[in-house]
């Protein structure tokens, strides 16, 4: 009964998208028309139903309904509570359950509270979110019905894929969709704005605790999707430049790009269309992500859940959403008209080459991601991988990294830069002693790890720099917010380079017993153990590490095999100090009794997603202290207008004191 | 720049702009083609081989009875094979993935040694039942092969 219920909710949810777009076109003709009024309540109980409906989806794998075709191939009832729950979401159909669900709520959220830009502009863009929605719904109403009945229910669920059978990752997709989402209200805030012909500094500030808040979400869900990809992949590696990484890559740099020219309308009124097209070019590519991912056209290493069929599906989404944008955007941009001027040597001046160079990167990931595609159309097969994305990458990575230096430290509308020049001595003078001790110490390091480590540290000191000659007290959260999440990106820099300097490893096959020595450790295998868990057995080694004569540490890799489905997985063990992380994987038994051990030091890695950690909370200060100081605005805007209204009253009164004698 | 008039500084803004995109375009084009992997079939590295040291993929299935652990313990030769002539040996050492076995697909990621031996420094092999690395799933199409069919995505 629950999914039957699920399911009519979600054809009524879509209903009310349909009322919403109409509402919503009505209005830009006559305001007044009843049907009009439609568009805010029925974006918030579209908002209500979905929610409902994806609540009846965790219900039916909560308790493990095996008449339900979903279910059925995706769970187990032997699986802990929580996996139950996170296979409602680690699936096709339900991902996408999830993802209407994020954006209806979205969607509620807007119409409820939004109240600052012109009702007709609201209108329309709760209309084209709610033509966005309508798009989502028909792909899951008539491609990918999550609450599917089987003709015969089960006796047994299929069981999850183990390598999804994480915390870390039960929280992945949520968190990227809430990310997609953002960008998606974003992306109806510029259509909004477009149709209305309202590309005001009032859209901006409206939009950009979305894009904050979707640019924090993607980061998060980038961060947990590398870390889950370290260590449960066994490979050592924390980023491998697949399609699937790629595809939360491309919308987390148009956000980024997103975020900055936003900021820069905000506050200057200037870059008014190149807003509105970031707008549209972030959510293609958070479209274009999801495409990737969930139609498995492209060659990856963990691309689960693919059918081609429903990536033409997406394909054509795409196609109708990003093209009418950009239709509109192309319709319209003569109209925009040009915002305020600055000089090349201002803070809009950085904002602008930071946004072209993401743009660059942006392009450049996208190129390398699509390529293999584009050849397989000539029957030539290939894989795009590090030797193509880091260098080409790079190229335009470190000139965005120096502009993010000094970028902070200008003033907007027009600089000089010889103000500027204490602080940029600073800078450069801390990149080349860094690199010049780098090389010292270690003469083989590559060109890349270098630069990245020589850049970290001088960013890392430049980051603070905006804070100089301030009152630390009376800085705004703002302010903070950006001055952290710049610190994060050089922290998360410094971990990348040095673990791509400085990372050792060693493969050795060891009797129990047996020693070997890596990174300062001595690496004793003390036994090889089965052991068994609620839906696994395991190979478990017992390692000890010691450094000199500390206490030695115990790891326990496994090698694990799951009976439902039937596979096996590598799981490693990792010891964490503040210096690095020793990584231990453990293989197969030769045929003489030795065992394989595959051991990595890694100085600093942990600090990749210590520095991601840093740039999530630098957007959340910065979203809370544009919303704090939003609602005293507008409270001031409010008190001054009272205050007139009283004063306006006052004279009225003087100016004809036989108005009131005649009202009494 | 103040007396720029705001029309020209938006044409300034964005051939710049275009400029420096067009540049990232033809940047990548330019690297692709060098920095590429190509990925070959046993067949095709036999009869049309790559450079030494180049980095190529070889897909194919792992001969039967062709698993063989050398003396250290790591290393593990084996022949890749298309199930007809063409037999490529590959040499990898490190830990084998999961599901590793004689008579099952994988992709191992390398170079051709000067003696003619595949060295390979990743192997990717069938990840769990459902999911086969794409290019084997497409040999297994072309050529009809009962082995891998019942491994392909879907299973529906």
């Amino acid at each position: 009964m629950s999914a039957e219920l699920g399911l009519a909710a979600l054809w009524m949810a879509a209903a009310l998208a349909v009322l919403q777009l109409v509402g919503g076109a009505i209005a830009q003709r006559d305001p007044d028309a009843p049907l009009a009024a439609l568009g805010r309540p029925a974006a918030m109980l579209q908002g209500f139903l979905a929610l409902f409906s994806f609540g009846m989806l965790l219900w039916v794998f909560a308790i493990t309904d095996l008449s339900v075709k979903l279910v059925a191939a995706n769970s187990h009832s032997m699986k802990p509570m929580i996996f139950k729950l996170s296979g409602a979401w680690g699936n096709h159909e339900g991902s996408m359950l999830l993802w209407v669900t994020v954006m209806a709520l979205a969607g509620a959220l807007i119409a409820c509270i939004e109240k600052r830009l012109p009702e007709k502009t609201m209108q329309a863009t709760l209309a084209a979110q709610g033509f966005v929605a309508l798009g989502f719904y028909a792909f899951l109403l008539l491609s990918s019905n999550p609450f599917e009945r089987l003709p015969v229910p089960v006796p047994e669920g299929n069981g999850l894929n183990p390598l999804l059978q994480d915390i870390g990752l039960a929280f992945h997709p949520p968190t990227l969709y809430m990310g997609y989402v953002g960008l998606s209200v974003a992306f109806s805030f510029a259509v909004g704005a477009l149709v209305t012909r309202q590309v005001t500094h009032e859209f901006a500030r409206v939009m950009r605790p979305w894009v904050l808040g979707a640019w924090v979400f993607l980061t998060m869900g980038i961060t947990a999707g590398s870390y889950w990809a370290y260590y449960e992949l066994g490979w050592g590696g924390w980023w491998f430049w697949d399609p699937v990484e790629n595809a939360s890559l491309m919308p987390w740099l148009a956000a980024t790009a997103l975020l900055h020219s936003a900021s820069v309308l905000a506050a200057r009124d200037a870059l008014r269309a190149w807003t509105i097209m970031l707008g549209v070019v972030a959510f293609s590519m958070s479209m274009l992500g999801t495409f990737l991912v969930r139609s498995g056209i492209l060659t990856s290493v963990h691309a689960f859940a693919v059918d081609p069929e429903r990536g033409s599906f997406i394909l054509a989404l795409l196609t109708i959403y990003i093209g009418g944008a950009l239709l509109l955007f192309a319709l319209r941009v003569s109209t925009v008209s040009e915002g305020q001027r600055f000089a090349a040597t201002s803070r809009e001046g950085a904002l602008v080459f930071n946004n072209v160079m993401l743009s660059a990167i942006l392009g450049i990931v996208l190129l390398g991601t699509l390529y293999p595609l584009l050849t397989e159309a000539f029957d030539v097969r290939v894989s795009v991988g590090p030797p193509y994305f880091n260098p080409v990458g790079a190229i335009f990575t470190i000139p965005t990294l120096l502009a993010m230096a000094v970028g902070p430290l200008l003033r907007w509308r027009e600089d000089n830069i010889e103000r500027l020049r204490a602080p940029v001595a600073i800078f450069i003078v801390l990149i080349v002693t860094t690199a010049l001790f780098t090389v010292l110490a270690k003469s083989d390091i590559g060109i890349l790890p270098l630069l990245g480590l020589a850049v970290a540290v001088g960013l890392g000191v430049a980051s603070f720099m905006p804070l100089r000659g301030r009152d630390i007290l009376r800085v705004p959260l703002a302010t903070w917010g950006m001055v952290l999440a710049h610190f994060g990106v050089a922290v998360s820099l410094l971990g990348m380079a040095s673990e791509s300097a400085f990372t050792k490893e060693k493969l050795v096959a060891v009797a129990p017993g047996g020693t070997t020595e890596l990174g300062g450790f001595r690496i004793t295998l003390e036994g090889v153990e089965p052991v068994a868990g609620p839906n696994w057995t395991a190979m478990e080694a017992r390692i000890s590490a010691q450094r000199g004569a500390g206490r030695p540490h115990v790891l326990t890799p496994q090698s694990r095999s799951f009976w439902a489905p039937a596979q096996e997985t590598t799981e490693s063990a990792l010891l964490t100090r503040w210096e690095g992380q020793l990584y231990a994987v453990v293989g197969n038994q030769a045929d003489d009794g030795r065992w394989q051990l595959r051991l990595w030091w890694k100085p600093l890695v942990t600090l990749i997603w210590l520095g991601g950690l840093l740039i999530c909370l630098g957007g959340v200060l910065a979203i809370i202290g544009r919303l704090v100081a939003d609602l005293r605005r507008r409270h001031a805007d409010r008190r001054e207008a009272e205050e007139r209204e009283e004063m306006a009253a006052l004279r009225a009164n003087a100016s004809s004191p036989t108005a009131n004698w005649e009202a009494v | 720049m103040s007396s720029i008039k705001p029309k020209h500084q938006r044409i300034v803004l964005v051939s710049l702009a275009l400029l420096a995109i067009i540049a990232a375009g033809l940047l990548a084009a330019w690297a692709l083609r060098n920095q590429a992997n190509y990925f070959y079939l046993p067949d095709q590295m036999m009869a049309d081989p790559p450079a030494v040291g180049q980095a190529v993929r070889l897909g194919g299935m792992v001969a039967e009875e062709s698993i063989e652990t050398l003396d250290d313990g790591l290393t593990v030769a084996f022949v890749v094979t298309d199930k007809a002539e063409a037999r490529v040996p590959v040499r990898y050492t490190g830990i084998l993935p999961d599901l590793f076995v004689e008579g099952s697909g994988v992709v191992a990621e390398g170079s051709l040694g000067p003696d003619g031996v595949f060295v390979a420094d990743h192997l990717l092999a069938k990840h769990d039942e459902n999911y086969v690395p794409r290019e084997l799933q497409d040999m297994a199409e072309h050529q009809g092969e009962p082995g891998l069919q019942d491994t392909a995505v879907g299973g529906e």
